[in-house]
């Protein structure tokens, strides 16, 4: 094949010309070309290499079907592996590859594959590395050489540097193509009052029309496209959007569309994404996505040279392209007629194979043209290997196909008949009717607020596809409630001769010369389908996971149909019979940078910070994760690390003072005259006699009887709670408390309402904490009688409203004081002057964490949503004079068990050994296994002067208080023994606590 | 992307929501010492191919627990109601 720029006609603008290059080499196109026609219009025919055997592939069609030219565009972070030339808009600077090929696509060594293609048909892999090399790893050692030598483009390893977009439409309808019918249809439904959004996957309306050759009425394509698309685009109810793929189709009427806003741009602009991905929620949706042109199997038909007939046409109508020199056009339908007289009336000589017995209706048009046209013949073989030379030919007798003759050619379009787009009703489960008239997939019944009109239905010519969109939106606006006269919608169908539906050609021995491929990125054959049917794949869903027909990125939207017959000829059954395949979405490549949007990165999900964030920045804190919070980690101080800052900080705390922010935890208002009732219900202990001015710390369980969460709660009045929750539960115990209200005892009076945010609170532990909170306190008596363990306090700090409570997670004397989070950092700066002076710390997590291991406190490594009050040794809490949720299922046997695993200490039984949580724990040196239990918490604790842990081991204390386990950790290497202790490490008797 | 029509704020997306398991499920009243009856309403679920109703919460919006009427074969969606008997003459079923 040889393509040249025709002189004249096209939609391509001559006086706009436009650099591009392809595989390095500096070529130029036009404006209103795609890369495809551009590459022809250069004469290039060899634009792709196959998957498996390394063929030559060439442009096979004009649109989102292609098979052949699948190349990579662009370089470095910006490379876009597997694109389809004839989708890509050309720009001025576009750069795009060949790929799958070595050194280039026109000289590729690995073509040498096809030499030994009988080894490399369906199942190859699976029947030889599952076969008899089954447990020898020489998948293993294959693998990387094959993964090398079958495959796509190369995508590149950095990160993505484009910016996306996520938005949101609403319309009454939304219009899915703009070929005649979907024009016509958003035309139609704006003007019956709807408010209408078009989208065109193109960077053009008019689909098929833009061909221009075709007559509507009187009227030539390009004359009814020009005046409809200026009333469109004229219409206030309308909303336009080009470039944009409607590429799922969701539930109650959802719509996923992907818009490409600057891939056609040389240099995008800095304001703009690359792409948007577009949620659109319509009442209704016409579908006029149209209709693929399908080819029939022949030996060696993926030639370059070879392509729809369609796309010959297109290549010269809409892009000013001569395809070759010399063409044969195949046919089994009247539409490749159209593509015969496009290419006689630019001085192309043409012969036409016509499959079936007798003309169709445009015959005797093309002899005046002077096109040769012989009936009952196809094409055998293409002959030709980087490039078409000429086509053997095969005569009909009967139902069998006898060689012939060869024409010398350098283009072979071919029409094998028409597939309608049902992919996007396919996601909806709309499963296709085949119609043997027609030989295609026709829509089913839809039960959705979907129309089909134009091709998509069937309905081949395009004066009706017009009259089909009308009808279309017709019936939508009635279905909204508009008033609107009806119109009946033409039926499927519409060539005056019959098409012969044809799937293959093989000759008089059946059989076939070359490879004849079904399914042509994926290098799938027909005779890979018929080998599929032999051992047994016959189930349409085998058939395409033995084969892998239909899985490339074009997702069979022209092969499935075509192998579903063959399989279907293979078993002796009809097409109907034999089923279709499940298109799912996406029906066209999406980006998944375009689906995150700017959910990407740090942003991929919201980052909370507490109100004095910026105050504990200026502290030098090191900040952490928690959940979606930010909090302070550690407060070096010189160039301390982690550990040296952690362990200065909790040694501060127990000796003198620490602040920590704990403006994280969850809080809760819970009030209502119901209040005590219902917490009494939550929480495993009483809570009924809780005492205005005290808090009590409280565990709540699921309905299973497993820990949810814990905290504490703080009576402030008869009817008003403030409860505080860990930090990751906060969420979801509101939501659980919510749903107990709601659904469960609507008679309680309670509202529950999220604080978390109206509060900002730091913790004030340490022996000197009461002298700090003392100096501050304007009103609130602190000393130990005034304000006992547990009591809580409402008063003024320096004159700020504020709640304190006297709770301790350190184990030392220590306060929670919170204030509105308008006055946090302010807060932080009173408490830090007063402690500051005193010798305090400020102290992040990891001191927080090591002070609570140090006390035997539960956090969320221990309440991992597996373990009972039991497990945590904290069963007699449970009140037994009273109902909470939990209370029965806790006692099933499973969770009953005294041999589950149980919160205990763990020292190392050598001084100076370094636990690590995650750490498995087994009964003795015989580490296999799970073992009996893990290592949840560890911390280095000054107290112990080494390592300390928690940990949960079967039986628990029962029966290991004492004794010797042995630590494994497989993946850091540890093992050695450790002892197991009660799982509290500093003032058992609490005296420091009550101080 | 199902659309839930909540009872407060229209229709909405049910990323919007959270799922809250079936709406006619009895839990045993608090003080129920049956375990039976316990274990059957924490895990035993029918599983039915067409209408159900279901318990949603409106957690990135309202708040509200809802009754919605979800059939699971087409997951057309006939409504919604509060799931708060109290609450229905006040809040219209969204349709």
């Amino acid at each position: 094949m040889s393509g040249y720029r025709l002189n004249s006609g096209g939609r391509v603008d001559r006086d706009h010309p436009l650099p591009f290059r392809w595989d390095s080499q500096a070529l130029t196109g036009l404006a209103g070309d795609t890369l495809a026609s551009a590459l022809l219009a250069n004469g290039v025919s060899v634009v792709g290499r196959s998957f498996k055997y390394h063929r030559p592939r060439g442009v096979t069609s004009a649109g989102v079907e292609e098979g052949g030219a699948i190349v990579t565009l662009n370089a470095g972070p910006w490379t876009e592996p597997n694109a389809k030339a004839t989708t890509v808009e050309l720009f001025k600077g576009l750069e795009a590859f060949g790929q799958n090929a070595w050194p280039s696509v026109r000289f590729d060594l690995g073509e040498v594959n096809g030499l030994f293609g009988r080894f490399f048909s369906a199942g190859f892999y699976y029947k030889t590395f599952m076969g008899p090399l089954r447990g020898t790893r020489a998948w293993m050692f294959y693998e990387y050489f094959i993964r090398r030598a079958a495959g796509m483009g190369t995508a590149s390893r950095a990160a993505d540097p484009d910016d996306y977009e996520t938005a949101h439409a609403f319309c009454d309808v939304l219009v899915i193509g703009s070929g005649p019918a979907g024009l016509e249809a958003a035309l139609t439904a704006a003007d019956s009052g709807l408010d209408v959004l078009l989208v065109e996957q193109d960077f053009e309306l008019g689909g098929d029309l833009l061909t221009g050759d075709q007559l509507i009425g009187d009227q030539p394509a390009g004359d009814w496209l020009r005046t409809r698309t200026a009333a469109l685009q004229a219409h206030e109810r309308i909303r336009i959007m080009r470039r944009t793929s409607a590429f799922g189709l969701y539930d109650n009427c959802v719509v996923g569309l992907v818009e490409r806003v600057t891939d056609h741009l040389p240099g995008a602009p800095a304001h703009l994404p690359r792409q948007r991905f577009w949620v659109v929620r319509p009442m209704r949706v016409i579908l006029a996505s149209g209709a693929l042109e399908r080819a029939f199997c022949f030996g060696d038909n993926d030639r370059p040279g070879v392509m729809t007939a369609s796309a010959a046409a297109a290549y010269i109508g809409r892009y000013g392209v001569a395809p070759g020199h010399r063409a044969v056009v195949a046919t089994n339908n009247d539409s490749g007629y159209r593509c015969a007289a496009l290419l006689a009336r630019n001085g192309i000589a043409t012969t036409v194979l016509e499959a079936r017995a007798e003309a169709g209706t445009a015959g005797e048009l093309l002899q005046e043209l002077g096109v040769e046209l012989r009936l009952g013949t196809a094409p055998l073989q293409a002959l030709g290997r980087t490039g078409l030379t000429g086509v053997r030919t095969a005569r009909a007798r009967g139902a069998a196909w006898h060689a012939d003759q060869q024409i010398d050619c350098d283009v072979l379009a071919v029409s094998g008949g028409w597939s309608p787009v049902v992919n996007l009703l396919s996601h909806r489960g709309v499963r296709p009717v085949y119609d043997a008239t027609l030989a295609a997939f026709l829509p089913g019944e839809i039960r959705e607020p979907i129309h089909v009109c134009g091709s998509a239905a069937g309905i081949w010519d395009a004066g009706d596809c017009v009259r089909s969109g009308q009808s279309a939106a017709i019936t939508a606006a009635r279905a909204l409630g508009f008033d609107a006269s009806l119109v009946t919608m033409p039926p499927a169908g519409g060539w005056p001769t019959p098409i012969r539906p044809l799937w293959e050609v093989r000759d008089e021995i059946g059989g076939v010369r070359g490879k004849s491929f079904v399914d042509p990125q994926h290098d799938v054959t027909s005779e890979d389908v018929r080998q599929a049917y032999r051992e047994g794949f016959v189930s349409v869903e085998h058939l395409k996971r033995y084969t892998t027909l239909g899985m490339a990125t074009d997702q069979g939207k022209v092969g499935n149909v075509i192998g579903l017959a063959l399989m279907a000829e293979a078993s002796g059954s009809t097409i109907a019979e034999t089923g279709t395949t499940t298109f799912r979405p996406p029906y066209t490549p999406v980006a998944l940078g375009a689906l995150a949007g700017r959910s990407a990165g740090s942003h991929w999900r919201p980052t909370r910070i507490t109100p004095m964030h910026r105050w504990h920045q200026r502290q030098g804190a090191r900040m952490t994760e928690a959940g979606l919070w930010l909090r302070p980690w550690y407060y070096p101080r010189g160039d301390e690390d982690l550990e040296a800052a952690y362990r200065r900080e909790m040694q501060i705390v127990r000796e003198r003072v620490g602040l920590v922010d704990v403006s994280t935890l969850g809080k809760i208002a819970v009030q209502g005259p119901d209040a005590a009732v219902f917490l009494n219900r939550v929480y495993v202990n009483g809570f009924l006699k809780l005492p205005v001015g005290k808090a009590r710390y409280g565990v709540m369980l699921r309905d299973d009887g497993v820990v949810m969460d814990d905290g504490t709660t703080w009576r402030l009045s008869d009817t008003d709670y403030f409860m505080t929750t860990t930090t990751a539960n906060a969420a979801a115990v509101l939501a659980w408390l919510e749903q107990l209200l709601e659904t469960r005892w609507p008679d309680l009076l309670v509202r529950v309402t999220s604080v978390t945010e109206q509060w900002a609170g730091f913790a004030v532990a340490g022996p000197r904490s009461r002298q700090i909170l003392a100096a501050l306190a304007d009103d609130i008596d602190l000393s130990d009688a005034g304000c006992p363990f547990m009591a809580v306090r409402q008063g003024l700090l320096q004159g700020v409203a504020c709640r304190i409570a006297r709770l301790s997670f350190s184990g030392e004397l220590a306060y929670e004081v919170y204030v509105p989070s308008g006055y946090g950092e302010a807060l932080a700066e009173v408490l830090w002057a007063t402690a500051g002076p005193q010798g305090g710390v400020l102290y992040g997590t990891e001191a927080l964490g090591a002070l609570r291991i140090e006390k035997g406190h539960v956090a969320g490594a221990e309440l991992d949503g597996r373990t009972t009050l039991d497990d945590l040794g904290m069963g007699r809490m449970a009140s037994t004079t009273k109902p909470f949720i939990g209370g029965v299922l806790r006692h099933r046997a499973g969770l009953a068990d005294p041999n589950r695993p149980r919160l205990v200490g763990i020292v190392p039984v050598e001084p100076g050994q370094r636990l690590r949580n995650g750490a498995l724990l087994f009964a003795d040196q015989n580490v296999s296994g799970h073992g009996i239990g893990w290592i949840s918490s560890v911390t280095y604790s000054h107290e112990c002067a080494g390592h300390i842990g928690l940990g949960f081991i079967a039986g628990g204390l029962a029966s290991w208080l004492d004794r010797t386990a042995v630590l494994s950790d497989p993946v850091r290497g540890d093992r050695f023994s450790v002892r197991v202790v009660a799982p509290c490490f500093v003032d058992p008797q609490g005296e420091r606590l009550y101080a | 992307m199902l659309r839930i029509p909540c009872p407060y704020c229209g229709e909405r997306d049910h990323s919007e929501f959270s799922y809250g398991g079936p709406a006619d499920l009895v839990y045993p009243d608090i003080d129920s010492e049956d375990a039976d009856a316990w274990s059957e309403a924490v895990y035993c679920r029918d599983n039915p191919r067409g209408p159900q109703r279901e318990l949603w919460h409106h957690l990135q919006g309202c708040r509200l627990w809802m009754v919605v009427e979800r059939d699971t074969l087409t997951h057309e969606i006939a409504g919604a109601q509060p799931a708060q008997a109290a609450l229905k003459p006040i809040l219209r079923s969204g349709s």
